[in-house]
């Protein structure tokens, strides 16, 4: 086998992995690395949009509608959801965590009842390509585009834009914030469907390669919650590096060892970067460069 | 309460004993059947079809005359794919609800968590699923297929049709390890080589990189064993990437029915050795297939573990009206008569005295590329031979254990 077959191949593979990595975390990178709320639904809201997402091409619409429509409907929800269970809780972070564990058992059990146990899946786009002894799914490619589009998303709204700015703003001094004019409820309700939404995203991708169940979101959470917890605050500074990193330990692990110890690699990884990071890589790079 | 019943009340009051109107009313006492399957959780889509089964075949039962006379009733709870679960109900229906009988468990992992429990309550359970076999417990009665049943039958038919090379991709668990195990030794005992093997942990859903090893390996076909709904994406990744190689499995398709749930042409090649489908097209089959839409109109499908139950609460009736008792000891002696057999849908089942496992027709059931089922091959009567060659036999000795190929029960 020539080397430009296996360069390919742990590229492919180390692409994949960040993709889901990335995809994974970003909604929870908003609402726990940002905001600081432990969402234990995180895993609810991606399946969420995976259901919408489903439905709507079941119903009739090309796919990349149907991925639309699952991230707003997972925004929507977010919202309902911050109004209504999330506002009254910013000052009790401890409480947070009981009450979005309460709302994925909810939502898991929820969807079991209306839906039924299994949604009918839509099928892979785009077909395989080639490359070498090994044939290769064309959509993992755009899975692992649409991880960076949405990183760089991620930062333009967050760095360039006013609400990117308040938003920010908000969370770190929210009384100035507010002294400033700043509708700080507002910024938050919209910050939090941010991270719904994303998730949404990830969920509404993702879709078209799993198998839809109601209990789907818990597939995704481990993965999430590491990647954030490594990454630290910061969206951007932390999530994208936070994926590389594990992305490299864990698809490295798995072609050498098999998905045990892709896992046992990534886990490891992550407790050594706790350790050494306790902010996270963004709390490093930040503190490096002030 | 009746007349006669007040006078035995006031007959046994006076001679200071209740055992006369205890007696009398023995008649009237519901059986009770206990029933611990996952309702939600990583296991509900294979398994809620299990307890409608269950409750098809009580509502059946009752309608015409209950079991002895007595009414069965059932007391079901929600073990949620989680092993403490079925320990804590498992303690319950034994002691707080005094069942007669427990059907119990999907997972290997939560029957291996409960099976103490019931040997330590001196209870009696059957469990209705396919799984790994190698149980050789007298409190335990076993209706699903075993692997000397499902591999036997499967792995040389796919080694003579596509090669002899061989690769699993299997759960990590007790499940998967043991059965991968039984897919290495019947593969070398018909010449063929192992291209590779791997164990995924429960619920994972990416595959990429094990895609990648299957197309380095180049097997002839692939051993699915692959458990759970998160696992089950494989089939959507391996296709989407092409991978293209045909599948076997003894627990796809009749438990999860994947080619309902993915869009074809995903599981395209995939053979299963299952003792029940929906798509079985015998008159039993669809005799049952119509009783079962009837009563549960929106099921997904009825699949093999739903057959398993079903048939498990007819022969249970069977046993309590041959042993005229519920007691476990009266029942494992008409078990060892050896001729506790009835027409089930799948055609006609036995249970084995010395294992207390169950015969089974085998149907090879083949996806099509517009995932339509169609059976290459058919085998009837298939024993659960293999604890009984190996030396478990219940109707002299109770160990209360499981063995493997690699770990025999111990010679005498």
């Amino acid at each position: 086998m020539d080397i430009a077959t296996l360069v390919f191949s742990a590229l492919y593979q180390f692409g994949d992995a960040f993709a889901f990595l990335v995809l994974s975390a970003c909604g929870l990178a908003v609402i726990f690395g940002m905001m600081g709320v432990i969402n234990l639904a995180h895993g609810e809201f991606i399946m969420c949009g995976a259901y919408v997402t489903a439905a709507t091409v079941h119903a009739g619409l090309p796919l990349p509608l149907g991925i639309l429509c699952g991230t707003l409907a997972s925004a929507c929800v977010g919202v309902l959801v911050e109004l209504l269970v999330i506002r009254h809780l910013y000052e009790r972070p401890l409480d947070t965590i009981v009450a979005t564990w309460g709302l994925s058992l909810i939502a898991t059990q929820g969807t079991l009842i209306m839906v039924g146990s299994t949604m009918a899946g839509v099928g892979t786009p785009f077909g395989s390509f080639q490359v070498g002894a090994y044939s290769y799914s064309i959509y993992r490619i755009v899975l692992f585009v649409a991880a960076l589009a949405v990183l760089g998303a991620l930062y333009a709204l967050f760095n360039w834009t006013r609400f990117g700015v308040l938003a920010r703003a908000t969370i770190q001094v929210p009384h100035m914030a507010a002294a400033l004019g700043v509708d700080t409820r507002l910024i938050y309700s919209l910050t939090f469907a941010c991270g719904a939404g994303l998730a949404g995203l990830a969920g509404g991708l993702y879709a078209p390669t799993m198998t839809l169940v109601p209990t789907m979101g818990a597939t995704f959470i481990m993965e999430a919650f590491v990647t954030v917890v490594i990454g630290g605050a910061d969206v951007f500074l932390g999530t994208a590096p936070a994926g590389g990193i594990l992305a490299i330990v864990k698809s490295g692990m798995t072609s050498w060892q098999g998905q045990l110890f892709g896992q046992i690699g990534l886990l490891i990884a992550v407790i050594i970067v706790v350790r050494v990071l306790p902010k996270g890589i963004s709390g490093f790079v930040l503190r490096e460069r002030t | 309460m009746t007349r006669s019943g007040l006078r035995g009340l006031r007959a046994a009051a006076l001679t200071g004993t209740l055992v006369f109107a205890s007696g009398a009313y023995a008649a009237e006492n519901p059986i009770k059947l206990g029933v611990l399957e996952d309702q939600s959780g990583d296991f509900a889509a294979a398994t809620i079809g299990k307890v409608h089964a269950i409750q098809l075949a009580a509502e059946e039962i009752n309608k015409s005359g209950g079991i002895m006379g007595r009414p069965l009733e059932l007391v079901t709870y929600d073990t949620q794919s989680d092993n403490t679960r079925y320990q804590e109900f498992m303690r319950r229906v034994l002691q707080r609800d005094k069942v007669d009988v427990v059907f119990a468990g999907f997972s290997s992992a939560s029957r291996e968590a409960y099976r103490p429990i019931v040997d330590q309550f001196n209870g009696f359970a059957f469990y209705n699923n396919q799984y790994e076999g190698g149980v050789c417990d007298g409190h335990m009665v076993v209706t699903g297929a075993v692997p000397e049943q499902q591999f036997s039958t499967l792995i040389p038919y796919m080694m003579q049709t596509y090669g002899k090379k061989v690769y699993t991709l299997a759960a990590d668990y007790n499940f998967g390890q043991i059965s991968a195990e039984w897919v290495r030794k019947i593969v070398k005992e018909n010449g063929g080589e192992m291209a590779g093997e791997e164990f995924i942990p429960l619920g994972v859903s990416q595959f990429s990189q094990s895609i990648q090893n299957i197309q380095k390996a180049k097997p002839d076909f692939v051993v699915t064993l692959l458990v759970g709904t998160a696992q089950a994406s494989y089939y959507e990744q391996a296709a989407s990437a092409n991978v293209n190689l045909p599948m076997a499995s003894s627990v796809n398709v009749g438990q999860g029915y994947e080619h309902k749930r993915f869009k074809p042409p995903s599981l395209k090649d995939m053979y299963v050795t299952t003792n029940y489908i929906e798509e079985i097209d015998t008159p039993k089959s669809k005799e049952f297939y119509a009783k079962f839409k009837a009563k549960f109109p929106s099921e997904p499908y009825v699949n093999q573990e739903a057959e398993n139950s079903y048939l498990a609460v007819y022969l249970y009736k069977q046993m309590v009206e041959r042993a005229k008792s519920t007691n476990r000891d009266e029942i494992r002696k008409v078990i060892a008569t050896g001729d506790v057999c009835m027409d089930a849908p799948e055609g006609k089942v036995c249970i084995d005295p010395k294992s207390q496992h169950m015969s089974h027709t085998i149907y090879l059931a083949k996806v099509g590329a517009d995932h339509s089922i169609s059976f290459p091959k058919i085998w009837e009567d298939i024993k659960p031979y293999w604890l009984g060659e190996a030396g478990c036999d219940l109707t002299k000795k109770d160990p209360m254990a499981q063995y493997t190929p690699s770990n025999p029960p111990p010679k005498p």
